[in-house]
């Protein structure tokens, strides 16, 4: 299928999407074409979307009979050559974290949307929550790095599906789209723009000759180039601790190079990947950090401090995971105080705790889950945060 | 002519060496498995089907879970994944589904596939998955240290049933058969003319096959229920198997040491997954049904 | 060669010969070739290979037909056969390599 014949598979020109929509149409626009899934709520409408509009643009739509078959049927597609997507929302977020681990250690790109409600366990499945952010950093077991992005908005849905295709085909790590029920349900003007103007990241393929091909031999980024099945490679991967050959090799010395470079792939590129969005830092008191929605909220509440005479300035997590750990740091030298209001009782916020290091207050302002802040509540923590 | 991979490797067959090594990751033989265990002989028993068979090489992919038939992965010099426990099957359907030219074939053992990997089964057989099982059956998990599993015959002694197992076990080609199964066979590792013959038939065809390979494990199972080596065990399955192929598979239940019912028990017609995808989206979807291309051919502009 | 039925054509039929090759330091002495052997062609050897196991030797090489059994029941991938056309030259000793065995 050549772009040229088949524009039509992308619906260039604006709509009036909700953000499980915008995020099927990114998926579709970044080149995915495999998605299994499980139907749960709020992510549903992402795979409604999608098996729908699959069968009209070349893509092979599975519903699975669970979420570990979902993910573990990714990173076979993957393997199998295809860009590959899985969607779900918490609970079904938890079953999956086994075979995230999987595509941490075999270096498979795919990537998991998760439409976040409040939890634990079966919790809110209406409604609001974002509260999986560190299972999405740590939820498989083991050591390893992450890459998550937060939309705020369905047009935001869209564009940074693609960017999550991409960097997962950058640094072959599974990445984990953190959507949440509002911005996942919530329905606004998307605007998708000509294929010409989507940038759009082709996997890394393999050039080299067939019989050195080694999988794991990192390039100079520590991201080691692809193949996939049936090209006569006969590469062999597996969970284990391995070496270059992609081999098992059960000691601790094989197991420090192996994590090490699984680790310092994300640490190392931290700043390439990083995307943040901010307004009136320089000079600010006052740094309101947030993502999702709670950046939709931490607006107004910024608008409101911002009359009161108060210098806000907001940070945005557009990438959550690697936490932008040198910004912060150097907000944290500058302002007198960093506040994050997330719909959970403090996650991120602990990394900014951390980073800010007793270098300035940080302030977070919690929310169990069910709906989101009210703006009030962030601007009380602006003023007390503004005091000398 | 039929081109067969044996032809092909004609080259190597001499005194020097076997005549599979070819189809195996020499690098990393000797294999874990212990002596008399019969998972060498089941590796060889597949690779000696894929040898005589005229599947290019390059297109066969095999997929393991965890265990000791899980490690089977690791020594085939084919593209080969050793995955988590249990996903061996849903693995190898996103495998098979992104790159339909392959032949998907997962070898895992009797736990992985069956108890933690049931529903995975269970629902790949249901929906027609054009994939190869070959389920090794050695009654126990065996690379934990020999705890009962979902086919340990009942009274049989394991480290986590002391004083024997007290479960019903599965009847292994009644589930795979009732759950829609198109092939299902079962042999033992010394049927290996059979069980070679089989799975080169279920490499043939296309659909859900299913084949039971019952197999000594020396080190734990047998050692516990004092059945001797797997030399014994051979000869056990020697004196008490009994060939019976198109038998009722609900007649295929496994008592300990008593007699079992071998053979091929299903072979059905029966159109797959994929053939009944994208034949009922070509009608229900009509003109602007785009099939999916496979691998490679994806949109893109950057680099 | 001992038959259970003896075939009518028996005497027209030309048994083939087979070479056994074994690699004996990759043999883990499990016995299956030597027990199942149709025409008890193997034995265990005396001495103990690499890995502290007896491996198989050829007792009666000129007995073999060269069905392959042995070769695909090895859990090991040590022991093989080839045809042996001119068993009238060597008198049908069995190959063994020590060297390439691990």
């Amino acid at each position: 299928m050549s772009r040229e014949d088949n524009s039509s598979w992308l619906k260039t020109g604006p709509h009036y999407w909700d953000g499980d929509y915008a995020c099927a149409e990114g998926a579709i626009a970044a080149g995915c074409r495999f998605l299994a899934g499980y139907p749960i709520t709020p992510s549903t409408e992402v795979a409604e979307r999608i098996a729908e509009r699959f069968p009209l643009v070349g893509g092979t739509f599975i519903q699975m009979e669970d979420e570990l078959a979902s993910m573990a049927a990714i990173l076979g597609a993957a393997w199998g050559g295809a860009k590959a997507m899985t969607v779900t929302s918490g609970p079904g977020f938890s079953l999956m974290q086994e075979n995230i681990g999987l595509g941490v250690m075999t270096e498979t790109p795919c990537v998991v949307v998760n439409v976040q409600r409040g939890g634990p366990s079966t919790g809110l499945p209406t409604l609001t929550g974002q509260q999986d952010m560190m299972q999405a950093r740590w939820g498989s077991h083991g050591d390893y790095e992450i890459i998550a992005l937060s939309p705020s908005s369905p047009q935001e849905c869209f564009d940074l599906t693609v960017t999550a295709f991409n960097l997962s085909e950058r640094y072959r790590v599974p990445v984990m789209f953190m959507m949440d029920e509002c911005v996942g349900h919530m329905t606004e003007k998307v605007v998708v723009p000509h294929l010409s103007k989507i940038h759009v990241l082709q996997r890394r393929w393999y050039r080299g000759k067939k019989e050195r091909y080694r999988p794991y031999v990192p390039g100079k980024d520590l991201v080691p180039p692809m193949v996939k099945a049936g090209d006569d490679f006969r590469f062999h991967i597996t969970g284990l601790t391995h070496d270059e050959r992609g081999y098992p090799v059960i000691n601790a010395a094989c197991q420090s190079i192996c994590v090490t470079r699984l680790v310092d792939k994300i640490k190392q590129n931290a700043d390439r990947i990083t995307i943040l969005d901010e307004d009136r830092v320089e000079g600010a008191e006052v740094v309101v950090v947030s993502y999702g929605i709670s950046y939709r909220v931490a607006t107004r509440a910024i608008a409101l401090a911002r009359d009161k005479g108060i210098r806000v300035g907001s940070l945005r997590l557009v990438t959550v995971w690697p936490f932008p750990e040198r910004r912060i740091a150097e907000l944290a030298d500058k302002v007198k105080c960093l506040v994050m209001p997330e719909i959970n009782l403090g996650q991120v916020y602990l990394e900014m705790e951390r980073v800010a290091c007793g270098r300035c207050r940080t302030k977070l302002v919690p929310h169990c889950g069910g709906w989101v802040h009210d703006p009030e509540d962030i601007l009380a923590a602006i003023v007390e945060g503004a005091k000398p | 002519m039929k081109h067969t991979n044996s032809q092909a490797d004609r080259q190597i067959a001499d005194g020097k060496h076997h005549p599979l090594e070819p189809y195996l990751r020499m690098d990393r033989i000797p294999h874990i498995w212990c002596s008399t265990c019969g998972l060498g002989t089941c590796l060889n028993s597949f690779l000696t089907a894929v040898r005589n068979s005229a599947i290019p090489r390059e297109n066969i992919a095999v997929v393991s879970g965890i265990g000791c038939t899980g490690r089977t992965a690791g020594y085939v010099n084919l593209d080969s994944f050793h995955t988590t426990h249990g996903r061996a099957i849903p693995f190898a359907t996103g495998l098979k589904l992104a790159n339909p030219e392959l032949t998907v074939v997962v070898i895992s053992g009797d736990g992985d596939l069956v108890a933690i990997g049931g529903n995975h089964f269970i629902h790949a057989a249901r929906r027609n998955m054009d994939i190869n099982i070959i389920c090794v059956n050695n009654f126990n998990y065996a690379m934990t240290g020999g705890q009962f599993g979902p086919t340990t015959p009942e009274t049989a002694r394991t480290t986590t049933a002391p004083y024997g197992s007290f479960e019903h076990p599965f009847n292994l080609p009644f589930l795979a058969d009732s759950c829609g199964a198109t092939y299902v066979a079962r042999w033992t590792a010394l049927h290996v003319r059979h069980l070679t013959a089989s799975i080169g038939e279920a490499l043939e065809r296309r659909g859900f096959s299913f084949i039971e390979v019952i197999s000594p494990c020396p080190t734990v199972y047998a050692r516990r229920n004092r059945l001797g080596t797997g030399l014994d065990l051979l000869q056990f399955y020697h004196d008490n198997s009994v060939i019976k192929n198109g038998i009722d598979t609900r007649e295929c239940d496994i008592r300990f040491q008593e007699q079992l019912i071998i053979g091929k028990f299903v072979d059905e017609e029966k159109t797959t997954f994929h053939d009944t995808m994208t034949g009922y989206l070509k009608d229900a979807v009509g003109e602007k049904y785009v099939p999916y291309v496979g691998p490679m051919e994806m949109p893109g502009n950057g680099d | 060669m001992k038959f259970w039925r003896k075939p009518l054509d028996s005497d027209q039929i030309e048994l083939p010969h087979g070479r056994v090759h074994i690699i004996i330091n990759r043999c883990k002495g499990c016995g299956f070739c030597i027990k199942y052997c149709p025409c008890q062609v193997l034995e265990f050897a005396e001495e103990f290979n690499r890995k502290g196991y007896h491996p198989p030797i050829a007792v009666k090489p000129e007995a073999c037909v060269n069905c392959g059994l042995c070769e695909v029941m090895c859990p090991e991938f040590a022991i093989w056969v080839t045809e042996d056309g001119n068993r009238g030259q060597s008198d049908g000793d069995e190959e063994v390599t020590n060297e390439s065995g691990r």
